[in-house]
């Protein structure tokens, strides 16, 4: 879609201007907001109306403008960016814009260019030569690296309502325990099985990205989880310690932070369990070769090393050992997580306020992302936080895992 | 006692073609056309008792005869006109000249906007309405509404034939039209038609519209018009006004009567 902003004024409303030129606009083909109307009080006041056009091409655009112009609208004024060089490592200088997660272009020496893999709460890094643009995070900026100020010469578009028409079309992240859920995970497990066709086809490397939390074993889910990942549905995993502790900790001693996950009892000193596993991984030198080795042989942990599924482990403040891939330092696990997310088309959030909210601040809002939880705080938190395309789905991870497996072919 | 400005057709001609009425081979005859001219200048004066004053012709500019194009002016307040066709662009100084030699503040508009002055801006005792798109621009009408703190409606029109508003659209001392509607746009008409009752409003017939009937100038309850537009004078004289028919020919061939030459100074 190209748009551009136009203003109009005089006595548009008495003389049919504005009705005139909105009519226009629709006429050829165009779409219109009116973003601004401010009507004169007085007979001799002047109205003033802000009309932002959209157009499927940019010479139907054209098109248009040209046929409002005569009318008295003005194109508003494309100016350039303002950029200003970082004073120090670390620090954005004064006024810096803020990102959303939206497709962002800033408009350099006259040219519009786009802003790659947006991502909320970042700023904009502008290279000279050769010329592009980045989302930096403010932590990575280096002391003169140029960065784009004020709001003058950058544009965000809106997000467009995704073709297909499934449960992600509707954009809608209510959350509610009572809404059906049957319908959002078989649209889930469509999308999959379309991205997952498409790899095999050769056609792109379209990627599914799981984000989870260690109730997933505690509630049943691992085994429904690990054929999905085994049956090559999900192209990379975030989690934290806990998440890969207590998989291995299922795989080595049956157990689940100390719970038979059979019997569902508490083992004698099962509260160890996950301890030793860690030890014994950490003795390994990491989970691949606890998989590998044979020692894990089965579990999420063992389908994503079988697999070649790129794990993200990220600490908290909480973990014990941790795992030997466990990035402890935050911000380094930030740009771990960010790095795996080109080509991400779909995310599934499941089982994990800090992964879920994490993932979604760093998602671009073009990725339809699905947030399970049992608490309904955690799908409206990670609304609230921005990330307003989410579906929310309250229910257990369990339940939604052993569905959506089903739905992709499980037999268990 | 009302005055206009007027200029003398000593060196009228069609020199070039900037409107479809304007044929360089079609010339106008410089006897005819000052006889004309001097018997618009006879009823006015004579006739109706308007006080004239004259412009000094200029060789060369053979349409500044058509005052009506120097600008607007209201309550000491001048803005000069702009004229979309360089050939009539050197007549500006001029007209500016004349502005400021009897005393009006002299405001100029924006650089590029294109506005030919009481050709296009017509005035009701509530609002004034303003032509655009075949000569001035409409973004002429945001400026002329600060200057002189009027409300504008602007209306388009749409045939080359009637460029000017004043070729189309009259407005009466009491608040009646004289207008022919093929002039305007399906918009414009609408306006009109909301902002004047209908029983106020002559919509003049194809013939009379082509000939210019509403190119009239209006000076209390009198009509100066051309002549052959026998069902406007009936409208008017059914609605209490006086008409004067003039035979203006030669400077029809120009696209322009009565109103065109003249421009009200009060």
């Amino acid at each position: 879609m190209e748009s551009q902003t136009v203003t109009l004024q005089g006595h548009i409303i008495d003389s049919l201007i504005l009705a005139k030129v909105v009519d226009t606009i629709v006429m050829l083909g165009g779409t219109f907001t009116l973003s601004e109307v401010t009507v004169g009080t007085k007979r001799e006041d002047l109205s003033h109306a802000k009309i932002h056009i959209e157009a499927p091409t940019t010479e139907l655009l054209q098109d248009i403008l040209t046929a409002i112009q005569p009318h008295g609208a003005v194109v508003e004024a494309e100016q350039d960016c303002m950029v200003v060089p970082a004073p120090a490592d670390g620090i954005l200088p004064e006024d810096f814009y803020a990102t959303s997660h939206l497709s962002t272009q800033i408009r350099w020496q006259g040219n519009w260019i786009d802003v790659p893999q947006p991502e909320m709460d970042l700023a904009i890094l502008v290279k000279t030569s050769p010329l592009s643009a980045h989302m930096i995070p403010m932590g990575s900026v280096k002391k003169g690296d140029l960065v784009v100020t004020g709001r003058k010469g950058i544009r965000v578009f809106p997000l467009e309502r995704p073709k297909e028409r499934d449960v992600f079309g509707f954009m809608e992240a209510q959350v509610s325990s009572e809404r059906p859920h049957r319908h959002i995970i078989a649209d889930v497990a469509k999308r999959m099985k379309t991205i997952q066709q498409r790899r095999q086809e050769g056609k792109g490397s379209a990627k599914v990205l799981f984000a989870g939390g260690p109730a997933i074993i505690h509630a049943g889910g691992r085994e429904a989880l690990a054929w999905i990942i085994e049956s090559g549905y999900i192209h990379v995993l975030f989690c934290g310690n806990a998440l890969a502790a207590h998989d291995m900790e299922a795989s080595l001693y049956g157990t689940s932070l100390g719970y038979n996950l059979g019997i569902g009892r508490s083992v004698p000193h099962g509260h160890e369990h996950h301890l030793r596993t860690i030890n014994r991984v950490r003795a390994l030198g990491s989970i691949q070769k606890a998989v590998e080795s044979g020692i894990i042989k089965e579990g999420i942990m063992a389908a994503c090393v079988r697999k070649g599924v790129p794990i993200v482990l990220a600490g908290t403040i909480r973990d014990d050992g941790p795992l030997p891939e466990v990035i402890t330092d935050s911000i380094k696990a930030q740009e771990a997580m960010r790095a795996a997310l080109p080509g991400v088309e779909l995310a599934l959030l499941v089982a994990s306020t800090l992964h879920a909210v994490a993932t979604g601040n760093l998602l671009p809002a073009s990725v339809p992302t699905v947030c399970v939880d049992i608490n309904p705080a955690v799908p409206t938190k990670l609304s609230d936080r921005g990330s307003f395309q989410a579906v929310g789905l309250v229910m257990d991870s369990s339940s939604f895992l052993r569905e959506l497996a089903r739905e992709l072919g499980w037999k268990g | 006692m009302s005055r206009l400005l007027m200029c003398p057709p000593d060196y009228y001609g069609i020199e070039y073609e900037i409107n479809p009425w304007m044929r360089v081979s079609n010339q106008s005859n410089g006897d005819r056309a000052r006889t004309q001219w001097q018997a618009l200048t006879q009823v006015l004066e004579k006739e109706i008792g308007t006080k004239l004053e004259f412009m000094e012709p200029v060789p060369g500019l053979p349409d500044l005869v058509f005052t009506a194009n120097a600008g607007v002016l209201h309550e000491g307040k001048a803005v000069p006109s702009r004229f979309r066709h360089p050939e009539r662009q050197r007549e500006e100084r001029h007209f500016i000249d004349w502005f400021t030699k009897k005393g009006y503040e002299v405001i100029n508009l924006d650089a590029e906007i294109y506005f030919e002055g009481a050709g296009d801006l017509l005035e009701f005792p509530e609002f004034w309405i303003g032509g655009y798109r075949q000569r001035s621009d409409i973004r002429a009408y945001d400026q002329l509404s600060t200057i002189f703190q009027k409300k504008i409606l602007t209306v388009e029109l749409v045939d080359q034939r009637f460029y000017h508003l004043d070729t189309c659209f009259c407005p009466l001392s009491n608040g009646e039209l004289l207008y022919f509607p093929p002039a305007f746009d399906a918009y414009a008409q609408t306006v009109i038609a909301s902002h004047v009752e209908q029983n106020k409003r002559f919509a003049v017939p194809n013939s009379e519209g082509e000939r210019f009937a509403c190119n009239a100038v209006c000076i209390d309850r009198h009509v100066v018009l051309p002549t052959g537009c026998p069902e406007t004078m009936e409208w008017l004289t059914q609605q209490g006004y006086t008409p004067h028919p003039i035979e203006l020919e030669e400077f029809l061939k120009a696209g322009g009567s009565a109103k065109c030459l003249t421009l009200a100074l009060d």
